[in-house]
């Protein structure tokens, strides 16, 4: 048999470019009074760093979230706001 | 979830969500081939990782429908019948480099899932112009806009008489994902053909990249269709847009795009009466 171990295969693992919310400029904040729960967010977020919550509000996952914009753009009620990044 | 978040792709990129939503339907049992492109960049193992869940063939630019044939034949001589191979190939690996093998592929009706990401130039390289930029687009081998159109490649593929094949857009993901559960129910060589934005390439902001792919249907640059066993169908939104009035003018998808801001009215005029004779055109074959 051959050792499994030692063939380098690559496993399935978040972050393959690191912490990838490092290079967010811009970050979307969800105004949950204005927020509907339609999911639109949770199915148009290009990176899958929205998951929903089980009281169904979108949730955004900081550590990977690239800040595109996406997901303000497709919102309907307007109720993600992108606010600068200021350290 | 089947393709994990921080991966290698640019903010905005539809790359990551469009593999996700094909593997969601194809399920744990698919083998994706990719030759060189972005997405080899996106699936790279760079970090003690990979973000796709499924296993990836990393390919030669001209050889992934030769692979993808030859892991389809040991998968039948292994009796895994319910198993997907999906070619993942971009534009120039679908419509110039790697034309010969996808022809030779269609043209023996593998039994392999060919999709096309449509970003519409070598994005991966620097944004060089390929036969699928469209007409009057900014790339840096076509610096004042490219002089010929695109290239009609699902009607190419369909000429091949394969069973199934059908353009997308990641704006519509429930059409695109319907179009991929009917390829998997297929037998044979299937082809879609995904109309993917590109913020850094096609020059705008990294957040609109769905409002733009939903331009692109609406305006009717790109029509949303099937054509399975011959019959050709209209589907999700385009269906309504054969009667012009209901199509938007091609300004409204063109005026977001650093990449058209170049072009010259009586070019806008050009291209405005292409997509309405492509749809002359269209409303011929779905009398057939």
């Amino acid at each position: 048999m051959i050792d499994l171990s030692e063939i380098p295969v690559a496993k399935p693992a978040k972050g393959s470019a690191g912490k990838t919310g490092t290079w967010r400029v811009l970050r979307p904040v969800i105004r949950y009074d204005k927020c509907t729960r339609c999911r639109l967010c949770i199915m148009y977020c290009v990176e899958n760093t929205i998951d929903q919550e089980p009281n169904l509000y979108p949730k955004i996952d900081y550590d990977y979230c690239k800040g595109c914009g996406v997901c303000a753009q497709v919102c309907p009620t307007k109720a993600i706001a992108m606010v600068p990044e200021v350290k | 979830m089947m393709f994990l978040r921080g991966n290698a792709a640019c903010p905005g990129c539809p790359i990551p969500k469009e593999l996700d939503a094909l593997l969601e339907v194809t399920g744990k049992k698919t083998v994706l081939v990719v030759p060189a492109s972005c997405t080899s960049v996106i699936l790279g193992d760079t970090q003690g990782g990979q973000p796709s869940t499924v296993p990836v063939i990393h390919s030669a630019f001209a050889a992934a429908p030769a692979i993808a044939s030859g892991v389809a034949a040991s998968l039948r001589m292994r009796g895994e019948e319910d198993a997907t191979v999906v070619v993942w190939a971009g534009d120039g690996g679908t419509g110039d480099i790697g034309f010969a093998s996808l022809s030779g592929a269609a043209e023996r009706n593998e039994n392999i899932l060919y999709v096309c990401y449509d970003n519409e130039a070598y994005m991966n390289t620097g944004i060089q112009r390929s036969g699928l930029t469209p007409y009057g687009a900014w790339t840096t081998t076509t610096p004042s806009g490219k002089k010929e159109f695109k290239k009609p490649l699902p009607l190419i593929v369909a000429e091949h008489r394969v069973p199934y094949v059908a353009t997308a857009s990641i704006a519509y993901l429930n059409d695109y994902q319907s179009k991929v559960r009917k390829a998997k129910s297929i037998k044979g060589f299937r082809y879609i053909h995904l109309l993917s934005p590109c913020p850094p390439g096609w020059r705008f902001d990294a957040g609109l990249t769905v409002e733009i792919a939903k331009l692109a249907v609406e305006t009717g640059v790109w029509p949303l269709y099937e054509i399975e066993n011959g019959e050709f169908r209209l589907t999700s939104i385009s269906k309504v847009l054969v009667d012009k009035s209901k199509r938007k003018p091609v300004e409204a998808y063109l005026r977001y795009q650093g990449r058209f801001s170049k072009m010259t009215p009586e070019e806008v005029k050009a291209l405005q009466d292409y997509v309405d004779k492509m749809w002359e055109e269209i409303r011929e074959m779905t009398k057939k």
